[in-house]
């Protein structure tokens, strides 16, 4: 029959393997590549990527002015000098970021449903959890490297603005490292927790709407309960888990660093294995 | 090779796929008919283990999709043109989509030009045709070079140029051996491309027969003849045991008696014709017939039930020859005679 008219290659005339194919490994090191394509090619993963940084960063550095400023005029009283954790406020701008990077986590799963591509995702990839799995991954490392230079940006832009020494603090101090590691992986688990979620709803609308819900919401609903639930509940959800990570001393009402850890770790795994699970289950 | 056993399909109580049974063999198309909703889409879907049968099982090569590695080597497959993120560049589309099965960016370049892509490349995804997305799907589809493709109406939003394109280039993929798997709902562009047809009607399997089979078998040949003296020919005719309708004065359309033996009639009353022609019903026809009682939505309630044994294949496409017959004026003439166009 007639050959294809436009285009100068001819047809595949046979049934083998074509050129340019690099077969090695094990097929999951070439679907989390493609997952690592897949985000790298859309412009708004860039954008909201950057929204990251710069809200870490810059929320950061506004919050250490606002503290340099009303140290300058001696505005901070001695009780609030005492408790001052020099190292949270630069990295603080994380709380605002982890929406960010929520949303990402969320779109990342949601894009594919709401594009349809899901579909050809899947008949490239039938095993579904390696797909899930695989963008867990990519979504990881990218949240881990945008957190880290968020973090660290934000540790280094905001000491010098805090400036002097009673503010200051050094990466050296104990703890301190500890917190800005702690913004990183905060957001990353964010991230995750937002995959997960994106998984189970499908839809971004709803996903979003769930992350910040969890986020933003919960713990307000939460601190309306009577007491002492109010409290005792309080520490244990997600933000709060978060927050933990970027206190350089164990407050009330927070828990431990290391049990804030594992909550929010445990939070975006039960997610991911719950949208995993359907996303086994569900017809794509 | 796609083998279809027992595979049905129930969304709540509604049968989307309904007991489907058949092969696809390789080196042929396979037309893939239907009316919207007869659960085309969803047999394909099955195929791809996207969504899983309620019973029945069906397999590629053998294997259930879900086993395959690798899958695109061995089956590729456009589902929906439109399913592409409008902000990701076309090229940057099927790098994806090869990557996952650690396919390079080299024979992204080749299926690209192949579809008549490749300038077009950089643009983004967004920016496309539907026509041009069309094509990036079948390059899409074309990536590991698989010996089974399946393609959900390609068709649609297609220039003529590109629907010629497409159907030059789904007989040269079956040519070679492929196993070619084409849905459509439009039974004019099967006719043109498919050699063999398998057609559903509300998730049940109507027929399944290569395309001449099932225009004999789904409509018989009827003799159209002109004559002055109708009305006396027509007398004839029916006491000779054929059917006649009579569709202008001096017209008949007869039914159950060859061309031959009109002329015979005619020969032997006297009465003498201007016009004798043996014909079929187009394919269209044909498949309106079979498929008339399964459209999910009809325009017109007048239609009679065309099919009462939906399945096997053999019974339904022997079924529509009683109640379906020829409606005047849409016949189309395929044999000789005087008002027959000339070659």
């Amino acid at each position: 029959m007639s050959a294809p008219e436009k285009g100068g290659a001819p047809a595949p005339s046979r049934l083998r393997a074509p050129a340019g194919v690099a077969q090695q490994g094990h097929p999951f090191f070439d679907e989390v590549r493609s997952e690592w394509l897949k985000l790298r090619t859309v412009r708004s993963s860039w954008i909201t990527l950057l929204v990251t940084f710069a809200a870490t960063v810059g929320l950061g550095a506004l919050i250490c002015s606002i503290y340099r400023y009303q140290f300058d005029r001696g505005r901070l009283s001695l009780s609030q000098l005492a408790s001052f954790d020099s190292a949270f406020t630069t990295v603080s701008g994380v709380e605002l970021a982890q929406f960010a990077i929520g949303v990402i986590g969320v779109v990342l799963m949601t894009s594919e449903y709401a594009t349809g591509t899901i579909r050809a995702s899947l008949a490239a990839v039938p095993r579904r959890v390696r797909l899930l799995t695989s963008k867990a991954l990519v979504l990881a490392a990218v949240s881990l490297a945008v957190g880290l230079a968020g973090c660290f940006g934000a540790f280094f832009a905001g000491e010098p603005i805090l400036g002097l020494p009673s503010l200051r603090t050094t990466l050296g101090a104990p703890g301190v490292l500890r917190v800005v590691l702690g913004g990183a992986a905060y957001l990353t688990l964010i991230g995750l927790l937002g995959l997960g979620i994106g998984t189970l709803l499908r839809r971004t609308a709803g996903a979003v709407a769930a992350v910040f819900g969890l986020l933003l919401v919960l713990p307000i609903i939460v601190s309306l309960l009577p007491s002492p639930w109010n409290v005792d509940i309080h520490e244990y959800l997600p933000d709060q888990a978060g927050a933990s990570l970027i206190r350089l001393t164990v407050r009330t009402g927070l828990l431990a660093p290391g049990w804030g850890a594992l909550l929010l770790c445990g939070y975006a795994a039960a997610a991911l294995v719950a949208g995993g699970i359907l996303l086994v289950r569900r017809d794509a | 090779m796609i083998e279809a056993k027992g595979l049905t399909k129930r969304f709540g109580r509604s049968f989307a796929v309904d007991e489907l049974s058949f092969t696809v063999q390789p080196g042929r198309v396979t037309g893939f008919l239907g009316p919207n909703g007869a659960g085309k889409s969803t047999t394909m879907r099955l195929v791809l283990g996207l969504d899983v049968p309620s019973s029945g099982s069906v397999t590629v090569n053998g294997r259930r999709y879900a086993d395959i590695d690798r899958p695109l080597f061995e089956v590729g497959a456009l589902l929906d043109a439109g399913a592409v993120h409008p902000g990701r560049r076309a090229r940057d589309q099927l790098t994806c989509l090869a990557a996952s099965n650690g396919i390079g960016p080299r024979r992204v370049d080749q299926v690209l030009a192949l579809v008549g892509l490749d300038e077009v490349a950089g643009r983004r995804c967004g920016a496309l045709s539907l026509g041009m997305r069309q094509r990036l799907g079948i390059a899409g589809a074309l990536l590991g070079d698989p010996s089974v493709l399946l393609f959900d109406v390609p068709v649609n939003g297609l220039d003529p140029e590109g629907i010629h394109w497409v159907r030059g280039l789904l007989r040269s993929l079956a040519a070679e051996g492929r196993t070619i798997f084409v849905s459509s709902h439009l039974m004019s562009e099967m006719a043109l491309t498919a050699d063999h047809l398998l057609v559903i009607g509300r998730g049940r399997l109507l027929a399944d027969a290569s395309v001449e089979d099932f225009v004999a078998a789904a409509t018989p040949a009827s003799v159209v003849v002109g004559s002055p003296a109708a009305g006396r020919l027509a007398a004839a005719l029916v006491s000779a045991g054929a059917s006649v309708e009579s569709i202008a004065p001096d017209r008949l359309v007869v039914g159950g008696m060859g061309a031959g033996a009109v002329g015979e009639m005619a020969l032997r009353h006297s009465v003498a014709l201007n016009e004798l022609v043996t014909s079929r019903p187009s394919l269209e026809e044909a498949y309106l017939a079979l498929t008339g009682e399964s459209v999910e939505f009809r325009s017109s309630a007048g239609r009679p039930p065309a099919i009462a044994v939906p399945a096997p294949p053999a019974a339904a496409l022997a079924a529509p020859t009683a109640d379906a017959p020829a409606k005047p004026g849409r016949v189309a003439p395929t044999e000789g005679g005087a008002a027959a166009p000339g070659p």
